[in-house]
């Protein structure tokens, strides 16, 4: 009987699962935060640290991407010394740094160097969101202006994976010259016919989505990525009206033309030698 | 007159006493002017400690004051035959930015700028002079308009920000900031800015990547507004006044850490109490400018650019690899 679809189902306190509450054994296990699925951190790495319930792609640390990227022992760092200093004489800053230097193993939000990936040699830079989230200031802004030109001297490519809030507050206006600075060593590497591919990963946003980000010959992301200028609060302030829901991911970017192609983790690698090998010529004669 | 700001308060109290002054003696015919001098004496005074102690909070009111010279109040004191050009030819005109063609001393020029409206009305049009992606667009298809005709590029810079809006991002306002930063290091022509009043992030970047940049006492350049970086760095939008000084966002604080290249003075109290006077400043110290880049070739002119750029910024090295080299 039809009245049977609408039997009215008995409503119960959701109370939290045992295993949903169990403390995730640091290191052995990964709980989703898309999903809330456990899984194996070695299975996971494995899986390119892409959620296999859900597809949910977990943010990378700048290493992590070093090596799921390039072909084994390739990786070569480039400028690993350089670090910030506190050009305003901002209070605490230097002591963020050195907290985000112990917590992460790095120095900068940045990690450049040059590599091969399946082959094909490239120079490459890998934000890290974990320090100090991402934000450009003067290291960042060198090691990516310096890695474009060692890419000029080397005639080799230049990819970026992005992964920043923005401008770093505490550099001021030495942080938006930041912008001008990458925008300007690309502007004289794309004159000498240098190829630039970004691929922007989560979260890419400010004054990077405004200067290198931006500017790739060919502009990719990883799925679910936020990508944009303004932050979603202050637009939602702005113009007091609700967004959709995709709104600044990297699938909203590609329905609105700001990207070329929105890449799944596991096919990055293929994908990029792909266009790295069309950009190195060759083919029947 | 324009309505007096926080700090001016005791020069606009002195004023209405010796207008009170004024008025006493005519009325009862009785001779003060002993009394008279000695206030107006005292008011140059006030005048002179006020305005040459300004705070960085001080100078932000200046570059706010609703009576401010905005681009289109600057450019018939300073350009003839100026011709509006309007469009990106991709998707519409922004009224937020204004450019075209004019001339300078008698030379073809093309001149750029942000623009907000003084009043209500006219800011709904100008949308405050936050630009969207296709103001960027219309500004840098006039650069690449003056670079075919080998022409210099004046840009006014004036805004509180590229415009946070949902229409701003699906165009793609990152990228149009981008593609100016990245056009303007390459384009073979001279370029001059002049910061004329507030210049907020990446929207005013987006029109200051040039060979010169001037910069008015009173007004301010910073990666993000005193409220914005008060609201991210202490939680507390309210320590603006904090952040206005923390941020090194003002002329002379931007002179000093070469970020600007000529801090323009302003007439007393700021260029609102006399636009024509500040133009004449203003011309000056673009003629000035406008001379010392005439002697380099176009290849020159992106060379020194991109060496400019290039040498921003301050950083280390970590102890520990001190021993390397």
């Amino acid at each position: 009987m039809i009245k049977d679809f609408f039997v009215k189902k008995k409503k119960y306190v959701t109370v939290p699962s045992q295993k949903a509450k169990q403390e995730v054994p640091e290191g052995i296990m990964k709980k989703c935060p898309q999903c809330k699925k456990i899984m194996y951190a070695k299975e996971l790495k494995k899986n390119l640290y892409i959620c296999q319930s859900c597809g949910y792609h977990y943010p990378l640390t700048a290493y992590e991407r070093v090596e799921i990227l390039f072909d084994k022992g390739s990786f070569e760092e480039f400028d690993r010394e350089m670090i910030s200093e506190n050009p305003l004489d901002f209070s605490g800053y230097l002591e963020k740094l050195d907290k985000d230097r112990e917590k992460t193993g790095l120095n900068e939000a940045v990690v450049t160097g040059k590599g091969k990936i399946n082959g094909y040699s490239t120079v490459v830079a890998v934000m890290d969101s974990r320090f100090r989230m991402g934000s450009m200031g003067s290291v960042v802004g060198e090691k990516i202006a310096r890695s474009i030109e060692r890419a000029m001297e080397l005639n080799l490519p230049v990819i970026i994976f992005t992964a920043s809030g923005g401008a770093r507050m505490q550099e001021g206006m030495l942080s938006l010259m930041q912008m001008a600075k990458t925008s300007a060593v690309l502007k004289q590497f794309s004159d000498d016919g240098g190829l630039f591919i970004t691929v922007m990963t989560h979260p890419t946003t400010g004054g990077v989505t405004a200067s290198f980000a931006s500017l790739g010959d060919y502009n990719f992301a990883e799925p679910g990525a936020l990508i944009g200028f303004a932050g979603r609060r202050v637009i939602e302030q702005t113009i007091r009206e609700e967004l959709p829901e995709d709104f600044q991911t990297a699938e909203f970017l590609l329905k609105h033309g700001q990207l070329d192609k929105v890449i799944p983790r596991d096919e990055l690698k293929e994908t990029l030698s792909t266009v790295l090998s069309i950009h190195t010529g060759g083919g029947e004669k | 007159m324009a309505p007096g700001l926080d700090f001016e308060k005791p020069i606009e109290e002195l004023k209405e006493k010796i207008r009170e002054l004024k008025s006493f003696m005519e009325e009862k015919d009785i001779d003060l002017t002993d009394e008279l001098e000695r206030l107006q004496t005292r008011l140059k005074e006030l005048e002179e400690e006020t305005y040459s102690n300004m705070s960085p909070w001080d100078r932000v009111q200046i570059a706010r004051h609703m009576d401010r010279p905005t681009t289109l109040d600057y450019i018939p004191h300073l350009f003839t035959d100026f011709i509006e050009c309007h469009g990106d030819r991709l998707f519409g005109d922004d009224p937020a930015i204004v450019g075209g063609i004019a001339k300078f001393h008698g030379h073809p020029v093309t001149v750029i700028g942000e623009q907000r409206g003084r009043d209500t009305k006219e800011n709904l049009k100008r949308n405050f002079g936050m630009a969207h992606p296709e103001g960027y667009r219309k500004a840098l298809r006039l650069m690449k308009q003056a670079e075919k005709f080998g022409r210099p590029v004046i840009t006014f810079i004036d805004t509180k920000g590229a415009f946070p809006g949902k229409a701003a991002e699906e165009r793609g306002q990152g990228e149009a900031i981008a593609r100016n930063l990245f056009e303007m290091a390459g384009l073979k022509v001279p370029m001059i800015s002049v910061v004329i009043g507030e210049g907020a992030s990446g929207g005013a970047l987006a029109l200051g990547v040039t060979d010169k940049i001037l910069m008015l006492e009173n007004s301010w350049y910073s990666v993000i507004s005193p409220e914005g970086a008060a609201a991210l760095l202490w939680k507390d939008s309210g320590l603006a006044e904090r952040a206005a000084k923390t941020m090194k966002i003002t002329g002379p604080d931007l002179k000093e850490l070469n970020i600007i290249d000529e801090l323009i003075p302003e007439v007393l109290g700021g260029a609102h109490h006399n636009p024509e006077e500040q133009a004449k400043t203003i011309d000056q110290y673009l003629w000035d400018a406008w001379q010392d880049l005439n002697p380099f070739n176009p290849e020159e002119l992106v060379k020194k650019r991109l060496e400019k750029y290039r040498k921003m910024g301050k950083y280390g090295v970590a102890s520990d690899f001190t021993h390397q080299s």
